[in-house]
């Protein structure tokens, strides 16, 4: 007896819940394992997984067994040179042979190597992004209520043709039938039941039989007339519209590209910028990303030439901030859009302006956005902006500032600045 | 032999191909008379595979992150081309479920069929120590159970605390086996209730147990009565009978995994036998099926290459050498038995006069019932063989700056090698000798163990960490001794700490 079990569709993930245990122990190292990943990433590359690597000390499960010394006795296959009684140097290392033949035996070659192994998209932006959420977003989460949802609703008796529920209609027209013709068709069998009686009878009883034979056919013919379907059957499909918090957002990218920002400063705030976006994507389906550069104008760039090109000039940042209110008003009315901006800079700004931009920033684009960051990337001491911000900061709960100063800052510095607040909730 | 139309040789199997081959093999197999459990043959793919690998042959695995570990372990090289995948896997069950993979060619299949469903079928069910150790037909169900016992006790008791006690039972669990008393056969539904019951049973016995100490002191006796009465070296039923402070889904824990460690126990002490029986039935069963006509030279080119990659046995110098290959130690072993029946020479005669000459299926069908590794090659491993193989044994004494060479494939080695070689697969050598041989009821509840080193080995690092483990399910102190040279016991691991000890102690 034998049977064949095609197993080939059974799901194939039945160590997933063992892989998510073993994450989870080891989560403390696998987050500092990320948090140092991130900061050599390739700055386009958002998308793939992360290798993670574990000492495998840490992964140590231990158990009894013999040592190293003592004395051994071992048989080998293969002589070609040995007879009893020869004396062989002893080879280094030789311990680790010799405790091949206990334990693991796939693990035995490895020897210390690191654990090495890869998670997916979705564990590794779970494990950067964990703790960390978009302030404010509980506060303005109802009055942000702008668009709708089609929802199935149950079914109604009017609506349009297209919306005709086939099944449920029949379902209606096949009661409707037999409710209409219950008491006929009870007719019906009592009166063939007497006509097969009286077929049964000896007597000729043409007549009766003629009789019923009448009244048969006119009860088969009402049940027929009853519609096989009515107007009254017709089931629609019903909607609703449902209320849906908006899950657009648009991320403004303002940078400072004057002669002072040099590349690498430019790869830190571009660093930067794909952490928000990659946060961003976990809370939001669609974003828009607007790229504003600047000098002593504004501008509103691509992306490539956001980062990569090159310009000279002086520094006039509330030119950027009015291009920002600027577009704001034309494309991203703020009651559809979650907007939120970022700005960096290495702090240069012409003195007179900074003030101005508080001001722009304290009443036109904090009461529209969700959240706004700026990040000083620089080694020296701070500039006027950043003292004009710096008291902007300390009122206001949607504006953060952070200073950078090398490329290991960048993602504690983003986690700080999104650190879940649990001292506020409490 | 008349010849038959050959079956269909093309590489790609079917369903239908599968259950032709199947019946072919099984007509085969009944006339070698070799009796099997019912067969599963379940088709699976690579990652399923995986899968099954990570379950550490356990069909249905209870949740614990060492599998998940496993798992990544086996993807990973896996992916890094590294490792290929077994072309089966078999479980030792009641029916007995074989997973053949899905890429594997027909010619593959049928040598998996041969080699598991009916190799490795008939030696679970005909082996001494697998009848007496392992009931076949109550696993699954008991593997069910505890796969849900374990998963009530995550609901109830936490994750982490359900895997902080798995952890350590799993340290333990080379240590958890009955190596003198026989199993019983208990099936699901009667392991459940038993269960329940034993859960209020065991913690009352307990209770007694410490009861009983404490009272001794109270009268002020002083009876040294020492506990346990003998040295123990089954730790992990000791720990489930009388830790003291364990709760009663935590001595479940422990009876789980000492159970499947049990269950297992029996394939770690025939692996030669094992494998080398299933080689010889494949290659004799689809021999059989080849002279017989039923299968093409395609075919059997396939089959042979495979079949010789599996029983090659490289040496002791080459760059892979890996210990010696049980296939082929054990397939070569099995076909030495066949040609000492049915063509002695007077060597043979000389070396085994019972089995010389003998009907050659007898000899094989009760060498496979009634012997372990070490037992067996002790028995049947011939100088014709040891030649073969060109055995040589390696003397290494740490206390002296070289490694002498005891005994080659000669006159006068023979003996020696075929004890050298049995030794190197007896259990008890190979594992750590790790005994309870006191616990302290009336004192300070402290735990006693003794390590007893085999040809002076001594205990490897781990020692410290096994100890915590087993310091988390005694919860009192633990201590590991060891005679030295004095033959005066030593303190070679404790837990907790001494100079922890003593800062609890300055502290109270």
């Amino acid at each position: 007896m034998t049977n064949f079990i095609d197993r080939r569709l059974n799901s194939k993930n039945k160590s997933t819940v063992n892989r998510q245990r073993f994450i989870r122990r080891y989560k403390s190292q696998i987050k500092q394992a990320v948090s140092e990943a991130v900061n050599k990433r390739g700055v386009t590359d958002i998308t793939s997984g992360e290798n993670i690597t574990i000492t495998k000390k840490d992964l140590n499960e231990p158990v009894f067994h013999q040592g190293s010394g003592g004395i051994k006795d071992r048989v080998y296959p293969g002589n070609d040179q040995f007879t009893s009684g020869d004396h062989i140097a002893r080879p280094p290392q030789q311990q680790e042979q010799e405790q091949g033949g206990q334990g693991d035996a796939s693990d035995s070659g490895e020897g210390d190597d690191d654990f090495v192994f890869t998670i997916s998209k979705d564990e590794y932006l779970h494990l950067l992004f964990e703790d960390l959420e978009l302030p404010n977003l509980e506060k303005n989460k109802l009055d942000k209520v702008t668009n709708y949802k089609t929802v199935r609703a149950g079914y109604c008796a009017e609506g349009a043709a297209s919306n005709i529920d086939i099944v449920k209609s029949l379902q209606g027209s096949i009661a409707r039938r037999i409710a209409m013709t219950a008491d006929k068709r009870r007719k019906l069998k009592t009166l063939e039941a007497e006509l097969t009686l009286l077929e049964q009878d000896r007597h000729d009883n043409t007549l009766a039989k003629h009789k019923l034979i009448t009244a048969i056919g006119n009860l088969k013919e009402k049940i027929s007339k009853v519609p096989f379907i009515d107007s009254f059957d017709l089931r629609y499909r019903h909607y609703a519209k449902q209320a849906l918090p908006t899950s657009k957002a648009v991320m403004f990218c303002i940078m400072d590209v004057s002669g002072s920002m040099d590349q690498a400063t430019k790869d830190i705030a571009k660093r930067f910028y794909i952490l928000l976006y990659l946060f961003l994507t976990r809370t939001y389906k669609t974003i828009d990303v607007v790229y504003i550069r600047h000098h002593t104008q504004a501008k509103e760039v691509d992306e490539h030439e956001f980062f990569y090109s090159q310009e000279t000039g002086g520094t006039i940042a509330s030119s950027a901030l009015e291009l920002m209110i600027e577009i704001m008003t034309q494309r991203y009315n703020e009651k559809e859009w979650n907007v939120y901006g970022a700005q960096a800079s290495d702090g240069d700004n012409w003195a007179d302006d900074s003030p101005h931009c508080q001001q722009l920033m304290r009443e036109s684009i904090l009461p529209k956005t969700r959240y706004f960051s700026y990040i000083e990337i620089s080694q020296r001491a701070h500039q006027s902006l950043w003292q004009q911000y710096a008291q902007l900061a300390d009122t206001d709960d949607a504006f953060s500032i952070e200073h950078i100063k090398t490329v290991a800052d960048i993602y504690p510095v983003f986690r700080a600045l999104f650190k879940r607040k649990k001292v506020q909730a409490a | 032999m008349t010849k038959r139309k050959p079956l269909d040789d093309s590489s790609d199997w079917t369903f239908n191909k599968l259950e032709q081959y199947q019946s072919e093999i099984e007509r085969v197999a009944q006339h070698y008379r070799l009796d099997t459990y019912t067969n599963q043959i379940e088709v699976i793919t690579a990652e399923q595979m995986m899968d099954a690998y990570a379950g550490v042959g356990m069909p249905i695995g209870y949740n614990h992150w060492t599998f998940g570990k496993r798992f990544i372990q086996t993807e990973q090289t896996y992916k890094r081309g590294q490792m290929g995948l077994a072309y089966e896997i078999v479980i030792n069950s009641d029916p007995c479920i074989a997973y053949l993979m899905e890429e594997n060619t027909m010619a593959m299949q049928a040598l998996v069929m041969a080699h598991a469903c009916y190799g490795h079928n008939s030696f679970f069910k005909g082996n001494y120590l697998f009848k007496s150790w392992t009931d076949a037909s109550s696993i699954i169900d008991y593997l069910l159970f505890a796969k849900k016992y374990i998963a009530d006790c995550e609901n109830k008791h936490g994750i982490d605390e359900v895997e902080a006690c798995l952890d350590a039972c799993h340290a333990l669990m080379n240590h958890g086996v009955d190596r003198y008393k026989r199993p019983q056969k208990i099936s699901m539904e009667a392991e459940l209730k038993r269960q329940e019951e034993r859960e209020t049973y065991l913690q009352s016995q307990v209770n007694m147990l410490w009861r009983i100490g404490a009272d001794n002191e109270t009268e002020g006796k002083k009876i040294k009565a020492t506990f346990p009465t003998e040295p123990q070296e089954n730790i992990l039923y000791f720990i489930e009978k009388n830790a003291p402070l364990l709760k009663p889904w935590q001595r479940e824990l422990v009876r789980i995994v000492r159970k499947i460690s049990q269950y297992f126990y029996p394939q770690k002490q025939t692996q030669v036998m094992n494998e080398g029986w299933a080689c010889f039935w494949h290659y004799t069963i689809l021999n059989h099926l080849y002279d017989e006509g039923l299968v093409t030279d395609t075919f059997m080119l396939e089959f042979l290459h495979n079949h010789t990659n599996v029983v090659a046995q490289l040496d002791y110098n080459s760059r892979y050498y890996s210990g010696i290959n049980p296939y082929a130690l054990g397939f070569n072993m099995f076909m030495d038995i066949r040609r000492i029946c049915e063509n002695p020479s007077e060597e043979d005669k000389l070396w085994f006069p019972e089995i010389a000459g003998s009907n050659w299926l007898d000899t094989v069908h009760f060498a496979m019932e009634n012997f372990k590794d070490e037992s067996f090659i002790s028995q049947f491993l011939s100088p014709k063989l040891m030649r073969d193989f060109k055995l040589f044994h390696l003397h290494d004494d740490s206390d002296k700056n070289y490694i002498e060479v005891g005994a080659i494939h000669n006159q006068s080695g023979y003996q020696q090698i075929r004890t050298m070689l049995s030794d190197q697969y007896n259990l008890s050598n190979l594992e750590a000798n790790i005994q309870i041989f006191h616990a302290d009821v009336s004192g300070d509840r402290s735990l006693t163990l003794r390590y007893i080193p085999h040809q002076k080995i001594s205990l490897a690092d781990s020692k410290d960490e096994v100890l915590k483990h087993l310091y988390y399910l005694w919860k009192f102190d633990v201590k590991l001794l060891q005679e030295n040279k004095y033959g005066v016991d030593e303190i070679i691991a404790q837990c907790p700490e001494p100079d922890e000890l003593a800062k609890k102690k300055a502290t109270i």
